[in-house]
């Protein structure tokens, strides 16, 4: 089997999803034609027709409300963001409508929303956001963020056979970064499990997306440099979390930092820190600690995203840090 | 009896049991809402009260322009068009009085609840957001080839949120089996239509979109009847969505504490002397479509009805508070842990 990238392993979700079930359809901002901006769509208008790739006008709140009356009616919508940061603009329909329904309404909404999310590419403040603090306060929810190219298309697969809403955030600067073979047949990574990416003793780094990539090569440094052995815990579901999974490591290091791409305050690491204090505040021998982007808007110019942006420098000083105390 | 009545021709290709119909859905609404305003005055609505005085005949007439298998989408005031595809008074009693035995089991207020099988999906409050998810229901029709129809009702104010705009305007570019219902009520809470848009009429909008914008007294059932009828008709022979505007006037509050300070002196009256019940009511008599012993088997037929409902649900109790964690998602079909408010730790 030939290596793919993590955006071909989405597009190949999609596509073995769509062939395998006539109910599932795609809607989104040039996603047919075009085959959206990072190419993601190409080739499934030829293959599935208008009708189940639907160009739409610029119309987040329309895409998203649509995809939730027909996944009432039974079919499986797939909504493309075309960026990620214009998923705020259909804030209300998702939190609102589409994350409610089954709780006040008894009606099921299974449904997808995906796109590129993050940073590190020079996007600017507009096409460089993760969103995920700001739905991970909404119960209704799922939130999946894929770091590798096998759980890109086991998480793609797993969100459109969920009964419920999954938002799917895709790292954009992995779409072509990170590549892997992937086995023959059904790939599918369940919602809700986290998945250790690196073996380790003396502390935890639990984190997702692009950052997993960052903190591997943070504990490869660490243990070269410094003999230090670090456990990384790629959590791939936000929600729900898997506090299981954070607990064993947690308990099995004793000492934890927490990182995201996103910005610090009111960021999910604060949610996390928040279940381990109450979970295994017994097994820590340092205090849980978080990286995290500066509070600020992401900033365009290279040296300002940088400084911005955590780096795998800013782990391993956190990550010595918590080795020393 | 019928035999001896001196009739005008009926109206709309309506029979006369069905223009007797249209009077029984109106009198079922407004004594609904009469019981439930008592209700509320006895503490036993534990919410808001929500009435539909005077704009009776737009949400019956609109509804009832539907099939079977069609689905809608009311707003507050649509009550009317609830009742006629087939919600009960029992229900809508006990979902403002918040009852365990409510269609949302006590989660939801008033008349937001749904049954699709019955053709009803319930707003949620966000105004406008309804539109874009009957689009869907639209856009599931005829994807799935159903020749099925939807119908969601705006206000004037909602017609001023981005979510009218992108779902009318998307079920427009798709030719979406879906009617919009514009209710035209005067005001949004304190807010007069003037202050929601600069357009003359709000069917203005609808060259905007590429689609038909019908007006029609939303007063008279017959009207509201036969112009929706047009729409559900063009919309199920693939012609796409239309816009259809019905002026009527909202003679309460926005709810029940709301004391319409703003209301300009004189404008209910005249509009009382527009109701629409009277007015059906009264051409029913006229015109010879129906006896007064038929209307008065009605309004009789929906006081015991309301009577019924009423006892069966008065004592009722409210939901358990155990029910109300389990079902925020299919799986785990569970409840959410709640270790962290009863202090437990659990084993992880």
């Amino acid at each position: 089997m030939p290596e793919i990238t993590y955006l071909e392993a989405i597009r190949q979700g999609l596509w073995e999803e769509m062939e395998r079930d006539p109910r599932v359809f795609l809607l989104g901002e040039d996603i047919g034609a075009l085959g959206g901006p990072f190419r993601v769509t190409e080739g499934l208008l030829e293959r599935f027709g208008e009708e189940r790739v639907i160009d739409t006008p610029i119309s987040e709140q329309a895409i998203v409300g649509a995809a939730a009356g027909a996944a009432h009616m039974g079919l499986r919508p797939v909504c493309e963001m075309q960026f990620i940061d214009f998923i705020a603009c259909a804030y209300d329909l998702l939190t609102n409508y589409v994350a409610t329904a089954r709780y006040r309404a008894g009606l099921s909404t299974p449904m997808v929303v995906r796109g590129p999310s993050g940073g590190y590419v020079r996007g600017g403040p507009f096409h460089s956001q993760c969103p995920e603090a700001a739905f991970l306060h909404t119960p209704g929810l799922k939130i999946v963020c894929p770091a590798t190219a096998r759980d890109a298309k086991g998480l793609i697969k797993a969100a459109i056979r969920d009964e419920d809403p999954v938002l799917f955030f895709e790292h954009k600067y992995l779409y072509r970064r990170v590549k892997e073979e992937l086995p023959v047949g059904d790939v599918i990574t369940p919602i809700g499990q986290a998945r250790v990416a690196r073996d380790g003793t003396d502390l935890t780094v639990v984190t997702w997306s692009a950052i997993v990539w960052k903190a591997l090569e943070a504990a490869e440094r660490l243990e070269r440099e410094d003999g230090v052995s670090v456990e990384v815990l790629d959590l791939r579901t936000l929600l729900p979390l898997d506090d299981a999974a954070i607990v064993t490591s947690v308990r099995k290091t004793n000492r934890v930092l927490v990182a995201h791409e996103d910005t610090r305050t009111g960021g999910v690491a604060g949610e996390i820190v928040a279940r381990i204090n109450e979970l295994c505040f017994e097994w820590l021998d340092a205090p849980a600690r978080r990286v995290a982007a500066h509070d600020v808007p992401l900033p365009y110019a290279p040296t300002l995203e940088d400084f911005v942006l955590p780096q795998v420098d800013d782990l391993v000083a956190a990550c010595r840090w918590l080795a020393a105390y | 009896m019928s035999a001896s009545l001196s009739t005008a021709p009926l109206p709309a290709r309506l029979t006369r049991q069905q223009l007797l119909e249209l009077y029984y859905w109106m009198r079922l609404t407004r004594s609904l809402e009469e019981r439930l305003v008592a209700l509320h005055r006895q503490g036993k609505v534990v919410g808001g009260l929500f009435r539909s005085l005077g704009q009776e005949a737009d949400a019956v007439g609109s509804a009832y322009a539907l099939e079977a298998g069609d689905i809608l989408s009311p707003l507050i005031r649509n009550l009317g068009s609830m009742l006629v595809k087939g919600a009960t008074p029992l229900e809508v009693l006990r979902q403002y009085m918040a009852r365990a035995q409510s269609p949302t089991a006590g989660r939801e207020l008033n008349i937001h609840f749904n049954d699709l099988a019955r053709g009803f999906l319930g707003q949620v409050s966000a105004l406008g957001a309804m539109v874009p998810v009957m689009a869907g229901i639209a856009l599931s029709f005829k994807m799935t080839r159903q020749p099925r129809v939807g119908l969601v009702y705006v206000g004037d104010g909602a017609m001023s949120t981005g979510a009218f705009h992108e779902g009318i305007n998307f079920a427009a570019v798709r030719r979406l089996p879906l009617v919009v219902i514009c209710e035209n009520n005067g005001y949004a809470y304190s807010t007069p239509t003037r202050l929601q848009t600069a357009a003359a009429t709000l069917v203005d909008k609808a060259p905007g979109y590429g689609i038909p914008g019908v007006r029609a007294d939303g007063n008279d059932v017959v009207a509201t009847y036969q112009t929706t009828r047009e729409a559900v008709d063009r919309a199920r022979a693939g012609e796409g969505p239309t816009l259809v505007e019905l002026v009527t006037y909202r003679r309460k509050g926005h709810a029940e504490h709301d004391d319409q300070r703003y209301v300009p002196p004189g404008e209910i009256a005249e509009w009382e002397r527009r109701d629409p019940i009277d007015h059906h009511r009264r051409r029913l008599l006229e015109s010879g479509w129906a006896t007064a012993a038929e209307v008065a088997d009605v309004e009789a037929r929906v006081e015991a009805e309301l009577d019924q409902a009423l006892a069966r649900c008065l004592d009722e109790p409210f939901p358990d508070p155990a029910t109300a964690l389990p079902g925020v998602y299919a799986d785990p079909p569970a409840a959410p842990i709640e270790w962290y408010r009863t202090l437990r730790t659990p084993d992880a």
